[in-house]
């Protein structure tokens, strides 16, 4: 992929793999299967609209409100609609928290399932050989990579993603934010957060 | 019938870093984002289901030799080329995504969840067993999980099963369940230093009584 930037850069040459998407385009579109025009929508969904902040507004709200956070618990698909975010990858969602004790990891072994009404577009590492072949096995090696480090007394509780049901873990809500505003906490949530590589950031 | 999967990735010994990224870093090359919605589009064409496009990357010869898009840009090729619709003018008028139904069609989703057609089999709280057995098709219960020792976590409901909707077979709902097993059951005693419970969804044929 670099050689493809990099030939780009130097040529202004268009690489095999854009000529194939290219290609494909074009014909698809000429038979009549494809919209280009919906393909500048999708990107610009998933690239300005779709992604982890709606996922860090159900989080917040999650902190902030108790009724919120039981009903996200009870039926994550419809607390999480009740705030606009719903549909592709994310049409069957389950919230599973954090607590003292116990720590959420999701993952998908078998491909790249995720939650993407709430996270948008998964991160490469997410789809990447060593994370899925690890986080089922050894996840405290996995979370050590991301700079996490918990308590031996923690238990982990891995969520492979291996169906429709997609998972988001609500994070403990770091100490010292009771005077933040729901707003204000919902920048302190991280994509990988709630995926359950990281912790949420402390506030400022 | 020989099918095989290069995708199926749980426990093995990877060496590999992982390579933590920032939240805005979506693309790594110019052709990627073409190439995903691409994907997004010719799915809601329903040329093809969610899981024959499974099927179709996991069977990828070179699968561990690509990066994650050039997976779904080669298995486009594939599902688009297998369907035919290259070699012959197009059918009536086909379901094409037009960019003013995005943002609905993104939001309605295609929700997998179906009538049951009888009651569920195993309740929260029941020992399962996962078959041991690799069938010779798309399926979703991975290797590392293959003929251990569960507990019912949750029950979902009836969900289009994935084995059969991957082959044109109909979506033949069926349970889905959501099994934990302890990370000695699956790993052995030495990993019982990592404290960990490990969760699948796994349909109601997966599982038998314990």
């Amino acid at each position: 992929m670099r050689d493809d930037e990099h030939s780009q850069h130097q040529e202004g040459a268009i690489s095999p793999l854009q000529l194939r998407v290219r290609a494909l385009e074009t014909v698809l579109t000429e038979k009549g299967y494809i919209d280009p025009a919906a393909l500048d929508a999708l990107i610009d969904a998933y690239q300005w609209k779709i992604g982890p902040r709606n996922g860090a507004r159900v989080v917040a709200r999650a902190w902030c409100d108790p009724q919120f956070r039981r009903w996200l618990l009870e039926d994550a698909t419809a607390a999480i609609a009740s705030l606009g975010f719903s549909g592709r990858q994310g049409e069957h969602m389950v919230a599973v928290e954090n607590t003292a004790d116990l720590h959420n990891l999701v993952v998908c072994t078998l491909c790249s399932c995720y939650p993407w009404s709430v996270l948008g577009l998964p991160p490469s590492w997410y789809k990447s050989a060593p994370y899925r072949a690890r986080a089922v096995k050894d996840p405290r090696g996995v979370l050590r990579e991301f700079g996490v480090e918990l308590p031996e007394s923690t238990r982990i509780r891995i969520w492979d993603s291996t169906a429709e049901v997609r998972y988001l873990v609500v994070p403990q809500r770091p100490s010292g934010t009771g005077h933040l505003s729901e707003i204000d906490l919902a920048a302190l949530v991280t994509r990988d957060s709630m995926i359950g590589t990281g912790l949420p950031r402390a506030p400022a | 019938m020989n099918y095989r999967s290069y995708a199926d990735l749980g426990g093995e010994e990877q060496r590999g870093a992982i390579m933590p990224e920032p939240e805005g870093e979506l693309f790594h090359a110019p052709w990627e984002p073409r190439a995903m919605a691409l994907t997004l589009a010719m799915g809601a064409t329903g040329l093809w289901t969610i899981d024959m496009s499974r099927a179709a990357r996991e069977t990828l010869v070179n699968y561990r030799s690509l990066s994650y898009y050039e997976i779904w840009l080669a298995a486009l090729e594939k599902l688009v080329s297998a369907s035919g619709v290259l070699d012959a003018p197009a059918p009536q008028p086909p379901r094409v995504l037009r960019a003013e139904s995005v943002a609905a069609t993104l939001a309605r989703g295609t929700p997998t969840s179906r009538a049951a057609a009888s009651p569920a089999r195993f309740a929260v709280g029941e020992m399962v067993r996962t078959r041991a057995e690799q069938p010779a098709h798309h399926t979703r219960l991975p290797g590392y999980a293959r003929g251990k020792l569960g507990v019912v976590a949750r029950v979902h409901g009836a969900h289009v099963f994935a084995d059969t909707n991957a082959r044109g077979l109909g979506e033949c709902p069926q349970w889905l369940y959501t099994v934990a097993f302890d990370a000695r059951e699956l790993w052995g005693e030495g990993s019982a230093v990592q404290r960990s419970t490990i969760s699948v969804d796994a349909w109601e044929p997966y599982l038998e009584p314990a």
